[in-house]
């Protein structure tokens, strides 16, 4: 290939307009807000260099509750999910009838808007004086005392984020668990058959070492998804996720930046840069993990 | 003798085994077809019971006998359902048509063109596929406001045309066509554009077409980037609109015409999904992240 230095550049330059403006300096520019202290956004100026805004962020109540909500999120959901995506997928590999079927229904969550089925998520689970949620309705034929899982007990609230981030995050799982279950050798689990191992045992032994690595792939992007969310909470508890306890890490950011308690993109600055050193931090975890445990 | 009637009764055990298996699978993907269903019905239930008949049900009916279609007449006449439906469209086809603009020339010289310091760029390029996108918000928010571009459809759209990741995926299906091909243009004259054009983007279609939907699927969806830079009602999107009518719309008790806003705004997508469904699904395994 001959060089086209002039060319090349030519066609690479709307990309790179495009990066270097919303991408490249957002990025430099995010690390030096969240150094200048006192910044004001209406007159541009600032008082100082520090680690003022850090400070702030890490001793304001709202940022301790949303690191509490988000953790738990990412330890309930991530397994979870994890789990019964593999159980999903197992389920549907095993079967040929309505194969077709089950897989487009369950991958329908993908495709559609958080905000939308939020919204049926947050009517279906209420418990209000106009009218009681379906969820309640069917708890209470089993004599279960009412709970209003909108606006109710912190524990009751934190169940429906939970469920409905698993019900938001299980077809992308389930769609690359079953692409991988199915690309797994039909010889070697024969090869176990003529042993006579058990079910358990080439489950153990066959499936998930094949599997591994995409279990990883979905351990990786599950947590980091699970540390950033954000528009399911709003979907189901409003925009005003401070007062309902909810907010998570994202929300945070946001709250600082716009909004009731908003104008202070410093503030966001650092809150962005401490969550993306915990998301930083746990992926290299994930990553010398999965040294030791994921196969080939 | 005995040993004949031994055989039997481990194969009928196996079989009998091997039935309770099969309806165990059944039943448990049929549990969550159906709590994945269950919001759907729910939605289209809710959307065509009246007003009267839902806030009387005290205890939620699973089927109605008398659907009506005045929650969706309500969601057209009395919020900007339609002109919120109308931003959406005009901004996810506007952002995807400008990316694919964006994105096919920067592919084509990555898996086509040799120059100085390609390797660099590409891994330049690659490294921002990690930068998470909470993190470079806050300065796009601070320049489109600077710009004066908040509730516009230029401060909507830029900030949201690049894809990092689908220049990588474009860039690995255009380096797949052969060299010949490109040699043989060459040598019938044919220029780089045209080439691109008319060979390179024809055999490419099925990933220009599954990055097409994916961001389409994407823009429809966004709700954060809409939310920060628009406060006027005139430039909600489909997101924002229904969180909008979800707090000060019809007041908080008419959920039959929350309902019908939401099938309005959910349709699209689904149908979009329906016709493309291996394309979206392969496409998704390819290269989606979500969740």
């Amino acid at each position: 290939m001959e060089n086209n230095n002039r060319k090349a550049w030519l066609y690479l330059l709307p990309a790179i307009l495009f990066i270097g403006a919303f991408l490249v300096y957002p990025l430099i520019d995010v690390f030096i807000y969240s150094f200048e202290e006192n910044f004001n956004f209406a007159s541009g100026t600032s008082t100082g260099v520090g680690v003022g805004n850090y400070l702030h962020v890490l001793r304001d109540p709202y940022f301790l509750q949303a690191l509490k909500n988000t953790f738990i999120l990412v330890v309930i959901t991530v397994p979870l999910s994890t789990v019964i995506a593999l159980a999903i997928s197992m389920g549907l590999n095993s079967i040929k009838a309505l194969r077709n079927m089950f897989q487009t229904l369950y991958f329908l969550p993908y495709v559609t808007n958080t905000l939308a089925v939020g919204l049926v998520f947050m009517i279906l689970f209420d418990c209000s004086e106009q009218s009681v949620g379906l969820v309640n309705s069917f708890l209470s034929l089993f004599g279960v005392q009412m709970v209003d899982f909108i606006d109710g007990p912190y524990a009751a609230k934190m169940f429906t984020l939970c469920l409905y981030t698993i019900w938001v995050v299980l077809p992308f799982k389930v769609l690359i668990l079953t692409s991988a279950l199915a690309s797994v050798k039909k010889d070697y689990y024969n090869a176990a058959k003529v042993d006579g191992t058990s079910k358990w045992r080439t489950f153990r032994k066959i499936t998930l070492p094949m599997i591994s690595p995409m279990i990883f792939y979905l351990v990786v992007t599950g947590f980091i998804g699970a540390f950033k969310a954000y528009s399911d909470a709003v979907a189901l508890f409003g925009t005003e996720l401070n007062a309902a306890e909810m907010n998570t890490l994202v929300g945070y950011i946001y709250d600082k930046l716009y909004g009731a308690g908003g104008g202070f993109p410093s503030y966001a600055s650092a809150a962005a840069i401490i969550l993306f050193v915990i998301i930083l931090t746990i992926t290299c975890i994930n990553l010398l993990v999965s040294k030791k445990h994921v196969h080939y | 003798m005995n040993k004949n009637i031994d055989f039997k009764r481990i194969e009928r055990s196996a079989a009998i085994r091997k039935n309770v298996l099969k309806t165990v699978t059944y039943t448990m993907l049929a549990v969550w077809g159906i709590m994945v269903l269950l919001p759907f019905y729910w939605m289209l239930l809710s959307s065509v019971k009246s007003y009267a008949a839902y806030n009387s049900e005290y205890v939620p009916q699973f089927f109605t006998l008398s659907p009506t279609f005045e929650n969706y007449v309500k969601a057209f006449t009395e919020v900007p359902l339609a002109r919120y439906f109308l931003n959406t469209v005009i901004f996810t086809l506007a952002t995807t048509a400008i990316m694919l603009v964006v994105i096919v020339p920067a592919a084509f010289a990555f898996a086509r063109l040799n120059f100085k310091g390609k390797n660099l760029v590409f891994t330049l390029f690659l490294a921002l596929m990690m930068i998470p996108n909470e993190l470079v918000i806050i300065t796009n928010y601070t320049t489109i406001t600077n710009l004066e571009l908040r509730n516009s459809f230029t401060g909507l759209i830029l900030p949201s045309v690049m894809s990092v990741f689908y220049i990588y995926l474009l860039k690995e299906n255009f380096a797949q066509i052969p060299d010949e091909l490109y040699y043989a243009a060459k040598v019938d004259g044919t220029g780089d554009l045209k080439y691109l054009f008319k060979v390179m983007i024809p055999i490419c279609k099925p990933t220009i077409v599954t990055v097409t939907i994916l961001k389409v699927i994407e823009c429809w969806n966004s709700y954060v980037w809409p939310r920060l830079i628009t406060y006027d009602k005139n430039y909600y999107l489909v997101s924002n609109g229904i969180q909008e009518i979800r707090e000060n719309g019809f007041g908080r008790e008419d959920i039959p015409a929350m309902m019908a806003a939401v099938v309005v705004i959910s349709i699209p997508l689904i149908i979009l999904f329906l016709i493309f469904r291996k394309k979206i699904m392969a496409g998704v395994a390819r290269g989606g992240t979500k969740g």
